[in-house]
């Protein structure tokens, strides 16, 4: 067990910082949101109902995590275009936008094998832009980014909220919210180890 | 549907983009095939009668093959993270691979298998059988193989574990597979066999794809 006796909750527009050590189960927590693990116990809700679905939760958030989910042998634009038809979120043109935000629009007709790794991480950040959807859970999105894309991370998440968006991101350093809520996970390390009982 | 559609023209243009994948299983095949003239000699009379079974157990090799990176490369690189967020069904994602999968490995298979027969010296009155009952059997052999694929994914080992958990599976298509050819090589109507194939495929499509979905959901966890 991970965390226990946990509860919040995010309105739109609004955004939550998960801080905690190693291990404290950032990465687990937006996961669980995200739908692709299970809480052990719990539940989670989406404008007030419980989620049944995880296929159908899939349409409410993007999620970008440590993995990059970029194909190598295709180009930035291939990348991003492929992305943005398989959500069909937004219309065509904001594979250009997305690209033109993390400064990728010079890179579009690069094969993406060639990108180093910040450049990659911009890559999957872009989705955010290419085909939106209401709901960011952004597992350290500040990585291996440097001080330009921090300011366009920055911004894209203000703008993002602005418009009514929800942002839940995992972080160590750089503040990316301005009056987000900040969430601890340590204070919810689970005091007692949980034991078998042999009887 | 642009789950579906946008999923299995991205796998196309890949195969496509990186065909060594596709080569190598059809180069599997041949290379496999062609082992028999020398193993078992150059009788015509011989060939004949092992012509058809050869030609299927090389099939479903070489498609195992391929089968063991169907998810894997989705699955270390994220995407299948993504692939489970996609906001409609699971199973259009897992239906969009096992068609890309067919497609670029089984229709390939299916066009070469009658170039592979003629080292085989099959008599001329199987070869329509053959590709039929190939073309009837491999939708299976993709439908089961990636339940298989998905349900050793993340695991180590997972080629060999896949291989003993699918071919036991592909027993019955190889039965009815080289039956149909039999029948007709003896003159006999090779329907009865045809349809059975065609059943087994329905079964799978309808079982497999729900199967494969739940498991990769697992594997994501």
């Amino acid at each position: 067990m991970v965390f226990t006796q946990l509860h919040f909750s995010v309105a739109a527009g609004g955004a939550i910082v998960l801080r905690g050590p190693n291990g404290s189960g950032k990465t687990t927590l937006l996961r669980l949101m995200a739908g692709l693990a299970r809480p052990v116990t719990g539940q989670l809700k989406w404008s007030g109902a419980a989620l049944e679905d995880s296929d159908a939760h899939g349409k409410h958030l993007r999620f970008i995590g440590h993995l990059d989910a970029i194909k190598p042998a295709f180009t930035v634009r291939e990348n991003l275009t492929f992305w943005r038809d398989f959500w069909n979120t937004g219309d065509a043109s904001r594979v250009v936008d997305a690209m033109e935000a993390f400064g990728l629009a010079a890179l579009a007709d690069f094969p993406a094998r060639l990108l180093s790794a910040g450049q990659r991480h911009r890559l999957a950040l872009a989705r955010l832009i290419a085909s939106p959807a209401p709901l960011w859970l952004l597992d350290e999105p500040a990585n291996a980014l440097d001080d330009r894309s921090l300011n366009a991370l920055t911004r894209t998440i203000a703008d993002h909220r602005a418009k009514g968006g929800m942002v839940i991101l995992a972080s160590h350093g750089a503040d990316l919210v301005s009056g987000g809520t900040t969430l601890a996970l340590d204070k919810f390390t689970p005091t007692e180890v949980m034991q078998w009982d042999e009887t | 549907m642009s789950v579906f559609t946008a999923l299995l023209s991205r796998d196309l243009k890949l195969a496509l983009r990186q065909s060594a994948d596709s080569l190598t299983v059809i180069a599997f095949f041949a290379i496999a095939t062609v082992l028999f003239p020398f193993g078992v000699g150059p009788e015509a009379e011989v060939l004949s009668r092992i012509a058809a079974g050869v030609v299927w157990v090389a099939a479903l090799l070489a498609a195992l093959l391929s089968l063991d990176r169907v998810f894997t490369v989705d699955f270390e690189d994220g995407t299948l993270d993504q692939l489970l967020l996609n906001g409609q069904s699971m199973t259009l994602v897992v239906l969009a691979k096992v068609i890309a999968h067919w497609l670029t490995t089984g229709v390939p298979l299916i066009i070469m298998s009658p170039v592979l027969a003629v080292t085989l010296q099959l008599p001329a009155e199987g070869y329509g059988t053959l590709v039929l009952a190939l073309l009837l059997g491999t939708p299976t052999v993709s439908l089961v193989g990636a339940l298989g694929a998905a349900l050793v994914l993340g695991a180590r080992r997972g080629g060999v574990l896949l291989s003993l958990l699918v071919l036991p599976l592909y027993i019955p298509v190889l039965i009815f597979g080289t039956a149909a050819v039999e029948a007709a090589l003896t003159g006999m109507p090779s329907a009865p066999m045809l349809s059975i194939l065609g059943g087994f495929a329905l079964i799978a499509v309808t079982l497999c794809p729900f199967g494969t979905a739940a498991a990769l959901r697992q594997a994501a966890e």
